[in-house]
């Protein structure tokens, strides 16, 4: 075998291993995405009921809570960036970032500080590799949050949020994440978190309306009071509204791992494809030199016996 | 008889959902039992067991953390942080 075909043949071997790699990762992908939406749609029903006793609070008492009210002046923002722990996800931390970006200009241009946060290793080598501070990061669990995980987030959130400028403290919380809206559609976006305009959270992926709800509360008895209550619910609806968006966020990294896989299966398949060909040209180049090379041989000898 | 229709949530999952004669949970302000056409309420849960006599006259028992639960138009949801059914 000549040696053109043989470094065909080991570039088809290589590419043939890697594309098999990236077809399992692509299979895994896909079966992780259906248990992260399913996670989703396990938690939405919590964040449904707290959403709805905060929007009671809130419209049947006017209690004035430091979350709810707008500060006079806002000199610092947290941006918590939810990003991925691994790579291999296409463009997926990338799009979160420019989004995070973005938001920070605009707040910097707003004469704001803005303090950073972030969820996921590859967010937080992005600012680290940039020497740019990170208040906190938190790795290790971007595929799989747990409730745990968004407590601990909103207790360092909120901690930071009572502080006072002076030191260190924030005045509203934005959150940047990706929303997984269907296997194929996934939008980075931000929302702020703190101070709270209490909203009807989004569904989770795949539930559709939030139960359509009607929204004329009856008149409540609050137990022991509307003020403790509100205390109480408050810090869960931040945890639950910061869940949501670190699954929906899981979900949409598998629906984007998935898609960069199939990409990268079908660019091995073109490339194989491509050397088959090339191998199979410098095939057939061999055997054509050799013939005409025996035919060369023969009239050779068929010219030299002739003239003895 | 008028019925209540029963959520326990827990904050990753949907514990128990149905419909009960009765519901008594521990408030912060002590026991609170309720039946059909209960005023509408909302109260802290203290922590502890959760009572809920089905309409089938079954009791199924729920041990709830922390969280609240509301009462309006015969619907009563417990909303735990963590919450699990006991046998």
């Amino acid at each position: 075998m000549g040696a053109q075909q043989r470094v065909y043949k080991a570039k088809i071997n290589s590419t043939s291993s890697l594309r098999k790699i990236f077809k399992a990762m692509e299979l895994i992908a896909a079966s992780r995405i259906q248990k992260a939406v399913a996670r989703a749609q396990a938690a939405s029903p919590y964040a449904r009921e707290i959403t709805r006793a905060v929007s009671v609070v809130a419209t049947q008492s006017n209690v004035e809570h430091t979350l709810t009210t707008e500060p006079e002046s806002i000199d610092r923002a947290a941006v918590v960036v939810i990003g991925p722990d691994r790579g291999f996800a296409g463009a997926y931390a990338a799009n979160v970032i420019r989004e995070a970006e973005e938001l920070i200009t605009h707040l910097r241009e707003a004469g704001k500080d803005v303090a950073l946060y972030t969820v996921g290793r590859k967010a937080e080598t992005y600012y680290t590799f940039r020497d740019r501070a990170i208040a906190k990061s938190w790795t290790g669990f971007s595929e799989a949050p747990s409730g745990a995980d968004a407590r601990t987030i909103g207790e360092e959130l909120l901690e930071a949020f009572e502080k006072s400028f002076d030191a260190g403290g924030v005045d509203e919380i934005y959150l940047v994440s990706t929303v997984y809206r269907s296997a194929v559609d996934r939008q980075p976006e931000y929302r702020r978190l703190i101070p709270l305009e209490v909203v009807e959270e989004e569904s989770a992926p795949g539930t559709g309306a939030a139960g359509g709800d009607d929204q004329v509360f009856p008149l409540y008895d609050f137990e022991p009071s509307a003020e403790q209550v509100l205390d109480a619910l408050l810090p869960r609806y931040i945890d639950a509204r910061i869940q949501a968006a670190l699954l929906s966020a899981a979900a949409a990294e598998q629906a984007a791992r998935q898609q960069a896989m199939k990409t990268a299966t079908d660019n091995a398949d073109d490339l194989i494809k491509t050397y088959t060909r090339m191998a199979n040209t410098a095939r057939q180049a061999e055997i054509t030199q050799e013939i005409s090379e025996i035919v060369g041989g023969v009239d050779a000898l068929a010219a030299s016996g002739a003239s003895d | 008889m008028a019925e209540l229709t029963v959520v326990v949530v827990s904050a990753d999952r949907e514990v128990w959902s149905g419909a009960a004669t009765r519901v008594v949970a521990r408030t912060t302000e002590g026991e609170i039992g309720i039946l059909a056409g209960h005023e509408p309420v909302m109260g802290l849960v203290a922590g502890g067991e959760v009572r809920i006599l089905t309409t089938e006259g079954n009791t199924i028992r729920a041990q709830a953390n922390g969280g609240f639960l509301s009462v309006a138009n015969d619907r009563v949801s417990v909303v735990a942080d963590a919450a699990e059914i006991v046998d």
